[in-house]
């Protein structure tokens, strides 16, 4: 059994709130025994704490917000306690094993830079390392990096040295080149709320989507999520109250079909329809009746349900039925006379966005099987009077909250497990369902139903901001 | 659409939610495509537990495949006998549902499926 040794993640420096959250999702996924050891906000440079090598690199192979993983062989605030925790870990790291390896030594300066001259000194300190293999800059056997974290606008202060240093062995790297590789930019077909590839696959990574897995996305769209999980193995499903945005323009190719034929995924393609969410044809038990069968047959289908619902504001947030049908009887009658037209449009009412919310939750309750994941996009105002809650349902366990901040207003990324029934309280979930069925009751018009929608066309001005 | 998913989808219909006749829906009229797609066991036995497997008996025989067994494998035999597990990856990873209809053996309401997509949307009063 070998001892735990310290690790180095060196993240990118963006979408910062996602990371760690990513990071503890594919240590799940990878069964990594996992121990962060420091990591913040500010910094792209996380130690943490694993029993060996392979689960390193299996960690983070990926992950698309960490660049690469090392082995940590010192750090310290100087260069000199860097050689110092070196040295005295020499026995741990066994030098000599790469005593006859071809190297590559880099220096990687967060916010800040070295001459030439400067690094090549910085590397020659090193030189106690006795390493006698030929250098190669192009794949070397090893590769050691000494990191600098320097603080922020450290060149124009005038700041000689980083703050604090790194040095580790390479062991292996995240997977930044997917979003390339299903950037939207070279996506055969999109539209204006296509989901842009990066988000979409740390989405699907929150959501352990993995081979031999069935996922649905309930919002699909163009597409973007199913393709994000299919990509990672997953078998994906997808619906859209809008049957026109799955199937596209199939005359210029350009459709959901297609765009999982850009990337060689159809055979991760399960299926499409369209359907609303709320009247989902998906078949389910009601949560009461599915307390733990005895055979293990729980009637329950998917391992991940990911999605960024309508917000309501670029997009109406509708669901099949009628506003007022006593108003307008002619519209229900027509729809008698009607439905069994082919080109008959059934009509739709706006919906409340907390309603669904609750109503994506509720359909996670019963469609995902024993810690299966639901991961979903919800905006809300930066402002805190105004802010939305994050939304909760007693089967569903919340794991991770992600932000994305723009000027007045964030999304967020919100991630839960579906709890076996044995862990569900449920005197918990009778009181919910009855607060539910209270406030299904209230509000008619789309900006009373949508907290959200009515704060974004004031301009997120809270009241104590309003004048006069 | 994978044959696969025609054992998740029901009648959307709410008078039809509590009858054991709106599941599975019935093919009609029914155009198939045939895809070549790797065997994957892992899938297969993920899927397993989770197929309503009557359902899948009648809608294999519905689209003219050969009858399923009465009961269902068990995970072991799934996993030791390749013929089973070939004729369910081909019935349900292999085959897609092109064009045709979905009907409720409940209400009759028919789902129209074109070029692979069925439409579940309803009229007012359905739902």
């Amino acid at each position: 059994m070998a001892e735990k040794r310290d690790y180095l993640i060196r993240f990118s420096q963006s979408h910062e709130t996602f990371r760690l959250p990513e990071i503890e999702a594919l240590a799940v996924l990878e069964h990594v025994n996992l121990e962060v050891v420091s990591y913040n906000l500010e910094s792209p440079f996380c130690i943490i704490r694993l029993p060996s090598e392979t689960q390193a690199t299996r960690l983070i192979r990926r992950s698309i917000l960490a660049m690469s993983i090392h082995e940590l062989w010192g750090h310290g605030a100087t260069l000199p306690q860097v050689h110092t925790t070196v040295k005295s870990n020499s026995s741990i790291h066994n030098w000599q094993s790469y005593l006859h390896s071809s190297f590559k030594f880099t220096i990687d300066s967060y916010q800040g830079s070295r001459t030439s001259s400067k690094k090549i000194s910085i590397i020659n300190s090193f030189s106690y390392l006795g390493f006698l293999g030929p250098i190669k800059m192009k794949s070397p056997d090893q590769e050691f990096t000494l990191f600098e974290d320097w603080i922020f606008n450290s060149t124009p202060l005038g700041i000689p040295d980083p703050k604090y240093y790194y040095f580790g062995r390479y062991l292996g790297s995240g997977a930044r080149d997917l979003p390339k590789k299903l950037d939207l930019k070279k996506r055969r077909y999109i539209s204006t709320t296509s989901m842009d590839a990066e988000l979409a696959l740390i989405t699907a990574n929150l959501a352990l989507a993995a081979p031999g897995k069935i996922f649905y996305d309930p919002f699909c769209g163009t597409g973007s999520f199913p393709i994000a999980c299919a990509q990672f193995g997953a078998l994906s499903f997808g619906s859209d109250i809008d049957g026109r945005s799955m199937r596209g323009d199939p005359s210029k190719n350009k459709t959901l079909w297609h765009n999982f034929q850009q990337y060689d995924l159809l055979p991760n393609l399960g299926g499409t329809f369209t359907s609303d969410l709320t009247n989902s044809p998906i078949r389910r038990l009601p949560l009461s009746t599915t307390t733990s069968p005895s055979n293990g047959i729980t009637g329950r289908i998917f391992d991940g349900i990911v999605c960024d619902p309508p917000y309501g504001v670029r997009e109406g947030l509708l669901v099949l039925g009628i506003r007022d049908p006593s108003k307008t009887p002619w519209v229900e009658q027509k729809g008698k006379e009607m439905y069994k037209q082919p080109d008959f449009i059934p009509p739709r009412k706006p919906y409340s966005f907390l309603a669904m919310l609750d109503d994506i939750l509720q359909f996670s309750a019963q469609t995902l099987v024993d810690h299966g994941r639901v991961s979903f996009w919800m905006p809300t105002a930066n402002d805190e009077e105004q802010e939305l809650g994050v939304p909760e349902h007693p089967y569903l366990e919340v794991l991770s909250v992600c932000t994305q901040t723009f000027n007045k207003w964030s999304r967020r990324l919100i991630t839960y497990r579906r709890k076996p029934d044995a862990e569900v309280d449920q005197a918990a979930f009778k009181s919910y369902e009855e607060r539910k069925r209270v406030e299904i009751e209230q509000g008619k018009s789309a900006d009373e139903l949508n907290p959200f929608r009515k704060a974004y066309f004031e301009g997120f001005q809270s009241q104590s901001q309003t004048p006069n | 659409m994978k044959v696969l998913t025609l054992n998740f989808l029901t009648c959307a219909a709410r008078s039809c939610k509590q009858s054991s006749d709106s599941f599975p829906l019935h093919p009609k009229e029914a155009e198939l495509a045939s895809d070549d797609v790797e065997l994957n066991p892992q899938l297969l036995s993920n899927l397993l537990p989770r197929l309503d497997w009557n359902a899948l008996r009648t809608t294999s025989t519905e689209l003219g495949f050969p009858a399923l067994p009465e009961q269902p494998p068990t995970l072991e035999e799934l996993e030791s006998d390749e013929k089973t597990l070939k004729d369910l990856h081909s019935l349900l990873m292999e085959t897609n549902l092109m064009e045709g209809k979905l009907v409720c053996g409940h209400c009759g309401h028919e789902y129209a499926v074109k070029e692979g997509i069925a439409n579940f949307l309803l009229p007012s009063h359905l739902v």
